[in-house]
């Protein structure tokens, strides 16, 4: 590091020059980066990415825009993004109340609530799907009385694979938005209660618009984990053309009979949520520089 | 069920911690812990790619391979034989491919991965599935075209559906199912956890889960499944796919083969 001794905010005959070289100094000293760091760095973006790369060059580009015009194409790609959006609306309804409930409540047993919260992040997600069928199942816990007294099953419909993408994605929201309380200065709060506001007030007037932006990436993430989901929804909801088959079913099944379909099927998911992340990065988060 | 048709293979680590203690104690004591000199020339892991439909009758068989070739040691890879098809001929280390079906082995016979020309070695045929006790009495394709009775079928794409559509066809039936299962096991377990009433699936599957019930129907002899194996050109171990295949094919083979159901070619 270039640091520069003779000059400061005590040498006022010069304070152009000085604060323009600490600048430059600061700048250079940012750009310099060590090898240990560099190495694995690159390595790591290249892992990420080079795969990516494969799906690109090994499209079947000729053929891509008849491909990509198939009615089987359309629909399970609309029902991706129908099912991604209502499992991000579940998540955001109930998933915030959640994470207020962890970052502002004080109750026995938070730590434990907390770690069973983030539960569905470590569950291999055909595990997952498979709890949800032995829960809601025709013959689970709840769904056999669903199925008795209300006629209702729930395997095997475009409701489960909300259900399935929810379960799945709703820790990414809670965690991003429990995060986003903890480092909100609790002081606004605190002021709006001193002022008379009830805590549902100022939760409302105060805490959301304070956390909107954690609530925004939050949900990104939420909605890009429900999108890509595939082994909770195949085992929970099964796989039904235009009811339950999103586009990653889609994918797999195509890749034992017509790979290169697959591919177009990969390379179409992929765009749309690079397009939509990045959309609604720069709507809502902001780029950090 | 359906999770360990995804697939079978020892975490590297617990095998690499058990060598470890192997050697150790070897080590200690002063003697090899395997007899030094295999009788057969066969030794190391063999790996085969294998149908879903094959899981549990593979590993009866491996296990009298095993005993009769020390120092030979299986690993499994079950899954749908379509997505094996892939993996195979996207350049995965296997040794033998056992396949449900003529076409899926025929692709990775074309693409130049087999060695020599792939043999059938059984024969499979579906049944229809149900609950044990048959709650809902069907006795045939018709009977899964009923209201309210809920089925799951194999996708299109993997054998068993291959089957099932062609069985379906022949009976000139149209039956609409809830779901189109990724694997036959996949298919059975909807069954067996009670969340559908029938799904058609290999008599051998059936024949394996106590908690369903097979039913025969004259439509199935439309679709018989014909199993191929073949052994794969890069196979790292060949000598001992060599040897699998051989002992499917013989008589300690086709003891199991027939013992799971499966029909002999």
């Amino acid at each position: 590091m270039v640091t520069d001794t003779s000059s400061g905010p005590s040498a006022p005959d010069q304070p152009t020059s000085t604060v323009d070289r600490r600048r430059s100094a600061r700048r250079l000293a940012r750009r310099r980066v060590p090898a240990p760091l560099a190495v694995p760095a690159v390595v790591a973006l290249a892992f990420l990415v080079l795969p990516l790369v494969g799906l690109v060059v090994r499209a079947p580009w000729p053929t891509l825009p008849q491909r990509l015009t198939e009615p089987e194409v359309l629909a399970a790609l609309r029902l991706s993004l129908v099912a991604a959006t209502f499992a991000t609306g579940v998540c955001l309804v109930l998933g915030v109340p959640l994470a207020w409930l962890l970052a502002r409540v004080d109750f026995p047993g938070r730590r434990l609530v907390r770690a069973l919260v983030t539960v569905p992040l470590v569950l291999p997600p055909v595990v997952g799907g498979l709890a949800l069928l032995l829960l809601l199942g025709r013959r689970g816990v709840i769904g056999q009385w669903l199925d008795r007294w209300f006629d209702v099953t729930i395997p095997f419909t475009t409701t489960a694979v909300v259900i399935a993408e929810a379960f799945v994605a709703m820790p990414f929201l809670v965690i991003a938005v429990e995060g986003a309380l903890r480092g909100v200065d609790d002081r606004y709060e605190e002021a709006a209660a001193t002022l008379g506001a009830s805590r549902w007030t100022t939760f409302r007037r105060v805490t959301l618009p304070l956390v909107a932006p954690g609530i925004a990436a939050g949900s990104v993430l939420c909605w890009a984990r429900a999108l890509g989901e595939f082994g909770a929804t195949i085992t929970f909801a099964g796989n039904f053309p235009g009811r339950t088959q999103t586009m990653p079913l889609s994918v797999y099944l195509l890749l034992e009979t017509d790979p290169p379909a697959a591919i177009v099927l990969s390379l179409v998911l992929l765009a749309v949520s690079v397009a939509i992340l990045v959309a609604l990065r720069e709507k809502w988060i902001g780029s950090p520089a | 069920m359906m999770v360990m048709a995804q697939g079978r293979t020892v975490p590297k680590r617990v095998a690499a911690v058990a060598l470890a203690c192997v050697a150790a104690v070897a080590a200690l004591v002063g003697c090899s812990p395997e007899p030094s000199t295999p009788t057969t020339g066969v030794s190391g892991t063999i790996t085969v790619f294998a149908a879903a439909s094959l899981t549990d009758v593979f590993e009866d068989v491996a296990e009298d391979f095993e005993a009769a070739h020390p120092g030979a040691r299986l690993e499994f890879n079950f899954a749908g034989s379509s997505a094996l098809a892939t993996q195979i001929n996207e350049g995965a280390p296997a040794d033998v491919f056992a396949s449900a079906s003529p076409a899926t082995m025929r692709t990775v016979a074309d693409a130049g991965n087999t060695d020599g020309a792939p043999v059938v070695f059984v024969r499979n045929q579906l049944v229809i599935a149900v609950e044990a006790g048959n709650p809902l009495g069907i006795t045939g394709l018709e009977d899964l075209t009923k209201p309210g009775v809920t089925v799951a079928l194999c996708a299109e794409q993997v054998p068993c559906g291959a089957a099932a559509t062609t069985a379906i066809a022949a009976s000139g039936l149209t039956i609409t199912p809830v779901s189109y299962e990724e694997n036959v096991r996949a298919a059975l377990a909807k069954v067996s956890l009670g969340e559908v009433d029938a799904a058609l699936v290999y008599r051998t599957d059936a024949a394996i889960d106590d908690t369903v019930e097979a039913v025969e129907f004259p439509e199935s002899a439309e679709a018989i499944n014909d199993y191929l194996i073949a052994v794969l050109t890069d196979a790292p171990n060949k000598a001992g796919a060599e040897a699998f295949v051989a002992w499917v094919l013989s008589a300690d083979g086709a003891a199991v083969l027939t013992r799971y159901g499966f029909q002999l070619p």
